[in-house]
């Protein structure tokens, strides 16, 4: 398996109304959302997001954080009442891969009240679109590979784009830019979340340990390069991450403010007895397809090493022994120091710079994987060449990264400009290359002013991209998610990560089918059965299958 | 397309150029397809930056 797993990413856009600065973002937001539904022919365009899973308290380490004690931000599972901004009963495990059985639901007697602040859109390619803390976000259907999760993620910005323009076009509504980054340069962050379904048997603990120096070191190549250091800029100059200089705790829930390495929240959207979700918090919104897929295709490499610890123990052993002195200290080292030559302190007394570290993770994977006699697939063996490239190159010759690692692309258009028109790093020129270079518009994005020049890699193919803007990743429970919407979308009044709520005229109640295993609900295991059925009341007939035959109808 | 265009062409340039003169450094080669990059994107930078930086405001998410 190594690299293959249930993966997704998740990113809040910086939303700007130009020449507006004092422009509500809440409303842009929705905006963007309802524009982009508007396109979508099925119902479920409009439909509620089931809450019925979400449980955003549940910790990690075994805890569940009470309401009243929590950051009114982090409540986000409340549709009636949208999280502000931070600085302000089990299912049965379905048979033959298909969803579960449908469970009845009461009908509610009104239509509920639908507040446009809450807009949220599932689309067709299994995604969902809604608004987050005052930006539009686009969650990525499930995915296993790295390169399905650079597609998905691309098709977001697809969806975000023709969302913005959808508003540009309409004479009532006010013009909306849309960027795929972090930060404002004035104390506000927003986040790109990476999700990982990591199997529940690793001790959370283990988790912690390992996986911290790996998330402090791989800035060297996940960063997506900022303009100004220090939470409000209040340093001229650049480093290598958007995240560095708001993250303050080194394991913590909240993800809003108190910004940890490692975030706790444990919410599978799954069965809780056989996953966790780690929800990783650190990392940039990524334009450049080779950071995305680095940045992804290790973290899953680490995990699959964690998972294995007792086929490899030489291995974890070795990445264990990696703990920093300070990693907390350490993450804004890495991202302010453009040589890469800054030694870290590691707890047993050694001193490593970043990418010595990460050349550890990579060799620890390699080692596992001979130890547990796990032959890479192809998935994985591109990962590993890529990340041995990568982290060769950065010590030898980092300029020749430049199409690969966001912060070296974008550092070299910054030097270029500073050597041509002899530019201090305080002027208000290089801020706005660092805000225009993720502009989602191609003609005004400066990211994609390189990728038409060919100055930066096309990893994955535009079509595939194009494709899945409208179609979900066969090989998760998103293809039935995606494909029951766009086959049945009239009669789906809600949905969420787990279950799709049909509503089927002239049946006594609302039918809840859950998806309880992300690896389900494929095309292999539901094509036939969605393709064989021509209503939704058929399809729910052959879920409810041999169960319904032997007497639990 | 402009991209398969300008790799074709250093590609050619790799195959058979004329002997230079006198070979320039790989930092003058970058330097030079930098400056290339930034006349690329010199149309599109926004005239007023310093309004436009100021003007980018967010509120905070997660």
């Amino acid at each position: 398996m190594t690299v293959r797993r249930v993966m997704g990413i998740e990113t809040e856009y910086g939303i700007a109304e130009p020449g507006h600065p004092m422009a509500n973002p809440m409303l842009l937001s929705s905006y963007v959302v309802a524009a982009y539904a508007g396109t979508q022919l099925h119902r479920a365009a409009r439909a509620r997001w089931d809450y019925d899973d979400e449980d955003p308290l549940q910790d990690a380490r075994g805890f569940h954080l009470d309401r009243a004690s929590a950051h009114p931000s982090v409540l986000t599972d409340d549709p009636a009442h949208p999280a502000p901004s931070g600085d302000a009963t089990p299912e049965d495990v379905p048979a033959r891969g298909r969803p579960g059985a449908p469970q009845s639901r009461p009908r509610l007697p009104v239509e509920e009240y639908e507040d446009p602040g809450v807009a949220n859109v599932i689309l067709t390619n299994g995604a969902r679109l809604y608004v987050d803390h005052a930006h539009p976000e686009y969650s990525s259907p499930e995915v296993t590979s790295p390169r399905d999760l650079v597609v998905w993620d691309k098709a977001g910005e697809q969806v975000m784009l023709r969302a913005a323009r959808i508003v540009a076009v309409n004479p009532a509504l006010p013009d909306v830019t849309l960027y795929k980054n972090n930060v404002d340069g004035k104390g506000a962050t927003y986040g790109t979340h990476e999700n990982y379904l990591v199997d529940r048997a690793v001790p959370f603990a283990e988790i912690v340990d390992v996986l911290t120096p790996f998330f402090v070191t791989r800035t060297v190549f996940t960063g997506a390069g900022r303009v100004g250091i220090g939470q409000v800029g209040q340093l001229a100059g650049f480093q290598l991450a958007q995240r560095a200089d708001y993250i303050e705790a080194e394991v913590g829930l909240e993800t809003t403010l108190r910004r940890p390495i490692i975030n706790t929240r444990d919410e599978p959207h799954a069965d809780p007895e056989r996953w966790r979700r780690l929800h990783v918090i650190i990392g940039d919104a990524n334009m450049l397809e080779v950071a995305t897929f680095l940045k992804v295709g290790t973290s899953s490499l680490v995990l699959w090493l964690l998972e294995h610890r007792d086929a490899a123990p030489h291995a974890v052993a070795a990445v264990r022994s990696l703990r920093l002195v300070e990693p907390v200290g350490a993450v804004q080292l890495v991202s302010r120091d453009l040589t890469m030559t800054t030694r870290l302190a590691l707890a047993d007394g050694r001193r490593l710079t970043a990418l010595e570290i990460q050349r550890c993770y990579l060799e620890a994977v390699r080692g596992g994987l001979e130890e547990a006699a796990t032959p890479p697939d192809a998935a994985t063996a591109e990962v590993l060449d890529r990340w041995e490239s990568v982290l060769t190159r950065l010590a030898t010759d980092p300029a020749s990264c430049a199409r690969e690692v966001e912060w070296l692309a974008k550092l070299r258009l910054l030097e270029g400009l500073r050597r041509r028109d002899h530019l201090s790093w305080d002027h208000p020129r290089l801020a706005a290359v660092d805000i225009q270079w993720s502009d989602l518009r191609p003609e005004r994005g400066l990211y994609h002013r390189l990728l038409e020049a060919g100055a930066v890699e096309r990893l994955v193919d535009a079509d595939a991209v194009s494709r899945a803007v409208h179609e979900p990743p066969t090989d998760t429970r998103a293809y039935f998610r995606g494909r029951a919407l766009a086959r049945f979308g009239a009669e789906i009044s809600a949905a969420s990560w787990d279950s799709l709520i049909f509503d089927v005229p002239g049946a006594a109640t609302l039918q809840r089918v859950g998806m309880r295993d992300p690896w389900r609900g494929t095309e292999a295991h539901v094509r036939e059965l969605l393709d064989s059925s021509g209503a939704a009341s058929e399809l729910l007939e052959k879920l409810m299958g041999p169960r319904g035959s032997t007497g639990a109808a | 397309m402009s991209g398969q265009q300008r790799s074709e062409r250093r590609h050619d340039d790799d195959a058979d150029a004329p002997e230079p003169i006198s070979p320039p450094t790989a930092a003058q080669a970058r330097d030079t397809e930098v400056d290339a990059l930034l006349e690329e994107i010199d149309g599109v930078l926004e005239s007023n930056a310093e309004s436009f930086v100021r003007g980018f405001v967010q509120k905070g998410g997660q």
